[in-house]
């Protein structure tokens, strides 16, 4: 009873603030509106005012949209998401797709390098001390900085992205699978050692396993930063994904737009935080 | 007499116990320790000149204060850890590193935390014979599993199972890839006295079936009664007049009960006290100079 209605009570605080937020947000967003009205102007001076851009007659609302515009604007993305009409107009789940492509790309290929790397670097003291440096220094590296170089030398914007996503995603993950594989109790090594079990199978069926949460940790930390950077990187590059239909978006000054981009990127990254969240409770261990 | 070879000047306490157990055949030993010896500090060695031979079918327990290397001795022989002179041999062959012949139970049972009692048993299984299909692994592991009586808890993951239980599961480990020979290390060391009693018969009975030679180091004089057919007797390194003695072996006390004696009526056994005084005034006055 009592652990249901924390839940219960959680739930109805959290919704408060919401209607909260709409509401401040409603009542910003219904001030005078920009254009005023036709009256006292000539017919040319209303001609003249609808060639500018501002059309006296029409309803305009303050530049910056209420929810209820937002609303409808993400029901309409949301109910045609897959349309293409050309470069500059294509819906929002393609954007999404090409957005996630990349970051998985990325991802996979910082797994790639930094899961073993990260085996090397946790089983030998030698080789801790030998990469540390490199990776001291090229941690703090904002994925960003490396995109003019990534431009010149891969000559090409979408695999430039990919290879920022890399980047920024590797030293999370190979600073916990270092220290994960570091870690494991050398009293499960001991055993493996008097069961003469070989190199592979322990690295698989012991370190691993023994690892997997702490390298689970680091692989949620660096698709969290991926999700970040590729909102980033994409507004450079252009072209396609969630990044570039922001930019676009503000280029178009469709702040309902951008708006809308903005909270499903929020909830794309809560999603993909979830599915490692779900991942990590898979493979810990309760000692 | 039950002190052997190195009897030294208290051996006379106790009285002879008529029908010694164990016939001692230091020359014939199944397991041979000869000059052990191993030091961090090169002048300092924490023991030295260490050798003993343990027969087959024998239990033997070694008792020592915390330091004089009972572990580091126990370790060299399970291939875990090196000796900085001496060698040991099993079988007639020599120990330069670990084997499926010898079965460790660690002291701090050392079961897989993400894994069930089967499936860590099962690890073991297959690291001794890598050839064996599914349904094979899981009769062996089932008939150790049923060994030490934890069948109903088979599919369990260590987390669930009490102190007393994961000690089992790590004695049923080590007894299923049925080596040559089994080390334990301080195994009931982390139990409460209850339920330590209840393993130790367990274990005796399990290592009366089967035959095992078996090697164990404890704190626990009763234990090392109870269960030890030889109780091999350790001092600490210590300073002297004469300057730094290595640790070693002082003594090796035969235990002159019969083998069939058990926790409830050890105590009642004619040679019980003479024996458990012997060793207490051993670990009191002379195993530590401090």
């Amino acid at each position: 009873m009592k652990a249901v209605s924390l839940n219960l009570r959680a739930a109805v605080v959290s919704l408060l603030i919401f209607v909260c937020f709409i509401g401040a947000w409603q009542l910003a967003t219904t001030g005078p509106s920009i254009g005023g009205s036709s009256a006292g102007m000539t017919a040319d001076e209303i001609e003249y005012a609808k060639m500018m851009g501002k059309d006296p007659g029409a309803e305009k609302s303050s530049g910056f949209p209420p929810p209820v515009e937002v609303a409808k604007a993400s029901w309409a993305h949301l109910s045609d998401p897959f349309y293409d009409k050309g470069p500059n107009d294509k819906g929002i789940g393609i954007q999404l797709a090409h957005s996630l492509g990349r970051v998985g790309l990325g991802f996979l290929l910082a797994m790639a390098v930094a899961l073993p790397l990260g085996f090397l670097i946790g089983m030998s003291p030698l080789m801790q001390k030998a990469f540390n440096p490199f990776v001291q220094v090229l941690k703090p590296i904002s994925p960003l900085a490396w995109m003019p170089l990534a431009l010149y030398t891969l000559k090409d914007s979408d695999v430039s992205g990919i290879f920022v996503i890399f980047i920024c995603s590797i030293w999370p993950m190979l600073i916990n699978t270092a220290f994960g594989v570091a870690g494991v109790k050398r009293e499960w090594l001991n055993v493996a050692s008097t069961l003469e079990v070989n190199p592979i199978r322990k690295a698989f069926q012991v370190i691993l396993p023994a690892a997997a949460p702490t390298i689970l940790t680091g692989m949620r930390i660096s698709m969290g930063i991926a999700w970040l950077v590729i909102v980033a990187a994409e507004m450079l590059v252009g072209g396609t994904g969630v990044g570039y239909f922001v930019w676009n978006e503000w280029n178009n000054l469709s702040l309902t737009n951008v708006i809308f981009a903005v909270l499903l990127i929020g909830v794309v990254g809560m999603l993909l935080d979830l599915m490692f969240a779900q991942l990590q409770k898979a493979v810990t261990y309760v000692e | 007499m039950w002190s052997d070879a190195s009897v030294r000047e208290s051996a006379a306490l106790v009285a002879p116990v008529s029908a010694p157990i164990q016939k001692v055949s230091p020359m014939s030993g199944f397991l041979k320790v000869e000059q052990l010896a191993k030091a961090y500090q090169a002048n300092k060695p924490v023991f030295a000149d260490v050798s003993f031979t343990i027969d087959k079918g024998e239990f033997v327990c070694i008792i020592g204060h915390s330091g004089c290397g009972k572990t580091t001795i126990l370790n060299v022989l399970a291939g875990l850890d090196t000796a900085t002179s001496g060698n040991c041999f099993m079988d007639g062959r020599e120990i330069n590193g670990p084997s499926l012949e010898r079965g460790v139970v660690f002291q701090s049972h050392a079961l897989m935390p993400w894994l069930t009692v089967r499936q860590n048993i099962a690890f073991a299984v297959k690291s001794r014979w890598p050839e064996w299909k599914t349904p094979q692994i899981n009769v062996h592991v089932e008939k150790f599993v049923a060994l030490v009586g934890l069948l109903p808890a088979i599919d369990k993951k260590p987390s669930q199972l009490s102190g007393g239980m994961k000690q089992r599961v790590g004695i049923a480990r080590a007894f299923a890839i049925q080596p040559k020979m089994l080390l334990l290390d301080e195994p009931f060391g982390a139990l409460d006295a209850l339920t330590r009693g209840t393993i130790q018969d367990e274990l005796m009975g399990i290592v009366r079936e089967t035959h095992q030679t078996v090697f164990m180091i404890t704190h626990d004089v009763d234990e090392a009664i109870l269960l030890a057919d030889r109780i091999l007797l350790m001092t600490n390194g210590q300073e002297t007049d004469q300057g730094y003695r290595p640790g070693g072996m002082a003594e090796v006390v035969v235990n002159p009960l019969p083998r069939s004696r058990t926790r409830a009526q050890l105590h009642h056994l004619d040679g019980y006290y003479d024996l458990r005084n012997h060793i207490v005034d051993f670990l009191v006055s002379r195993a530590k100079a401090h």
